[in-house]
């Protein structure tokens, strides 16, 4: 997992609303048994046509889309199916930051194991952003800031932990397994082994 | 001491390590469930980190998402025909082997979709904490069970250490009083919840479902309800166990038994809210004023009765796109819009009363012509069951195709697929644009509605087959 700390990229905006996950990677990819390699499948259904051929007016088609790590998406991204294979979709594409009004639990936290940030914002931000595409903002991790180019600063909220996991690119399965002591005590008390 | 709630009462019994402001608590999983889609990137991680499974006897998987449900291809010898779903499910035997984890297998008689096999086995049981890489595990809520979906690399922490880092989610208490009238079913109590709340509802939630109409539903219908819970975003749904919850687990599989049986009673017992515990949400419904519900949009949340109209939004480009792609109008009604293909399936709905309030319209009517009815049944013991009980011939007699259990339809991966541009009448949980085929129109509804709709080949309230 790269490590974030500063991100500083313009956005690429999908205004739709309630997008779930199906929409970001649709199920007949989820046979693969691999992580990598699912960006060209990010969004397929909207990107290509019957004959597999890019949609020019689709956004993450347009020269702009290139190289932008920041998805700006309608209000509540990430409902539905708990597949991993979204942030890792996202990522493969080079999406590093999500922003909206509100991220769907299970995706949210798919996303933080991932080293993809998930930004929720309030709404007059958010509405800026959608009536911006292509602004270059800064997304400060450390300081859990979103900097839009007019000066504004904007705190987004992040668990502490999560921040410390994804500013230090670790995971969190080495912080369980060094509390293996206290999971063995609880399941001998439970257990009464 | 303060009155808790249910979900307080499973949560704490499971706090390993409690949550200080800095980290997250560490939360101890009594059952894990598995299955080919979301583990086996899982497993790579364990093999990377020369990790093994740390509690083989709390893992249990099986593989319903990718299996195809045509007879040939699971019994009569035929490979699985979509390559990448073979190597899917050969990398999960490869797996399981490798890793000593118990595996129902594809020709195993207990096989099926996970969340109707848990419960059927009797692994699902109240008080326990129960996860899967699958966001439907909701469905075990059903048990007094705090179960949720998580993803692939929390898959892999669970294998790894039987625990899981969370937050305490909020809680949320959905009140059903009243009598549902009839022919209105579990589906469209949940589906008018979905409606009321909206997909995002309960985001950062547990749902506990309480009152007289959850109390009188039978399993199959409580499990229709939590399995639903997080199509309004919720983390889980709740049932308080009672006697209906101990009547279904008695002499299940992994059920226990004698004085255990008596203990794991008396403890369970205690598992209901206390009077007086308090929820952060609180929504209630009166269950005699609901009707049989149909989804006409691309969430679950955009829902109406049979018997309405597709409402209007002007000046929403977000719900015209949604229409647009779904071919409805605003206003439209919903009944008689015609349907080419009805499932009858998933683990929202292919429970053996799922089945028989299907069969009770179907029995000695045909499915209309031009219409593709595919009845898939939730798992094998079901399947058995609707065949002794002449259930399967009252599907196949009308016209309908019976197949082996699996996800099936309910998901476009596994080469069950409503073609692009068809309207297909579904038991479901997911309407989401191209869930079941690319271009797929999905409407949720009911089995009795599916069951209705495929006789009359259009969208019908079942109402009009009772008495
Ligand atoms: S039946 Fe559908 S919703 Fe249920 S586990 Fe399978 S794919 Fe998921």
């Amino acid at each position: 997992m790269d490590p974030i700390t500063v991100i500083r990229s313009r956005t690429v905006v999908m205004p739709s609303t309630n997008i779930d996950t199906d929409q970001i990677i649709p199920a007949r990819f989820l046979t693969t048994t691999v992580r990598e390699g699912l960006g060209v499948s990010l969004f397929a259904d909207w990107r290509y046509d019957k004959n597999g051929q890019p949609k020019p007016d689709f956004v993450l088609n347009q020269p702009a889309a290139r190289g932008c790590q920041v998805l700006v998406a309608g209000r509540n991204i990430g409902c539905g199916s708990s597949r991993e294979h979204a942030p890792w979709a996202l990522l493969d594409f080079g999406i590093r930051v999500v922003i909206s009004t509100e991220i769907a639990d299970i995706f949210r936290n798919n996303s933080l194991k991932n080293g993809l940030l998930p930004v929720v914002v309030d709404e007059a931000t958010h509405e800026w952003l959608l009536a911006h595409p292509g602004a270059e903002v800064e997304v400060d991790l450390p300081a859990s800031v979103l900097r839009l180019p007019d000066g504004r600063e904007v705190t987004f909220p992040i668990e502490s932990f999560s921040r410390y996991c994804l500013m230090n690119g670790i995971d969190e399965l080495g912080y369980l397994l060094s509390r293996m002591d206290a999971i063995e005590r609880y399941e001998r008390a439970r257990e009464g082994a | 001491m303060t009155a808790q709630s249910l979900f307080e009462k499973v949560w704490q019994r499971h706090v390993v390590v409690p949550e200080t402001a800095d980290t997250p608590a560490i939360l101890y999983i009594d059952l894990h469930l598995t299955h080919e889609v979301t583990s086996p990137q899982a497993f790579d991680v364990l093999r990377a980190r020369k990790l093994q499974v740390r509690r083989l006897d709390r893992t249990l998987a099986t593989m319903d998402h990718s299996t195809p449900t045509d007879t040939a291809q699971i019994f009569g010898g035929l490979p699985i025909k979509l390559e990448s779903a073979a190597r899917q499910v050969r990398q999960l035997e490869v797996n399981c082997a490798e890793f000593g984890v118990d595996l129902i297998g594809l020709q195993d008689s207990r096989r099926g979709i996970v969340h109707v096999i848990g419960p059927e086995q009797g692994a699902t049981q109240p008080g326990k904490t129960i996860v899967c890489g699958d966001s439907h595990t909701s469905t075990h809520g059903a048990f007094g069970a705090l179960a949720f979906g998580i993803g692939t690399t929390e898959v892999g922490y669970v294998l790894a250490t039987q625990c899981l880092l969370q937050r305490r989610p909020r809680t949320f208490e959905i009140v059903v009083n009243g009598r549902l009238p009839a022919g209105v079913s579990a589906k469209d109590v949940v589906l008018a919840v979905i409606g009321r709340i909206g997909v995002n509802g309960g985001t950062g939630h547990v749902i506990e479902f309480r009152g007289s109409a959850i109390e009188a539903m039978s399993m199959d219908e409580r499990m229709t309800v939590c399995n639903m819970s997080i199509e309004a975003g919720a983390r889980a749904g709740m049932v308080a166990p009672d006697a209906t919850t101990y009547h279904y687990l008695k002499g299940r599989p992994f059920a226990p038994t004698g004085a255990d049986w008596d203990k794991a009673v008396a403890d369970w017992n205690t598992l209901r809210s206390d009077a007086g515990a308090t929820f952060d949400k609180s929504v209630s419904l009166d269950a005699g004023t609901l009707e049989p519900m149909i989804t006409f949009g691309t969430n679950p949340g955009m829902v109406t009765t049979i018997g309405g109209n597709v409402p209007e939004r002007p000046g929403d480009a977000v719900f015209a796109k949604s229409l647009a792609y779904m071919g409805l109008t605003a206003g439209e009604r919903m009944a008689d819009k015609p349907v080419q293909v009805v499932f009858i399936g998933s683990c929202t709905n292919a429970r053996i009363s799922d089945l028989e309030a299907a069969a009770a319209i179907l029995r000695g009517r045909k499915v209309a012509k031009g219409v593709r009815a595919l009845i898939v049944p939730g798992s094998q013991q079901i399947k058995l069951e609707a065949e002794q009980r002449g259930l399967a011939k009252v599907f196949t007699d009308a016209g309908a195709e019976w197949r082996e259990s699996g996800c099936s339809m309910c998901l476009g991966m596994n080469g069950d697929l409503v073609d692009s541009g068809q309207y297909c009448i579904s038991t479901s949980n997911r309407n989401f644009e191209g869930r079941q085929g690319i271009g797929a129109r999905t409407l949720l509804a009911s089995p009795a509605s599916a069951a209705a709709a495929a006789v009359r080949g259009r969208v019908t309230d079942p109402r009009e087959f009772l008495g």
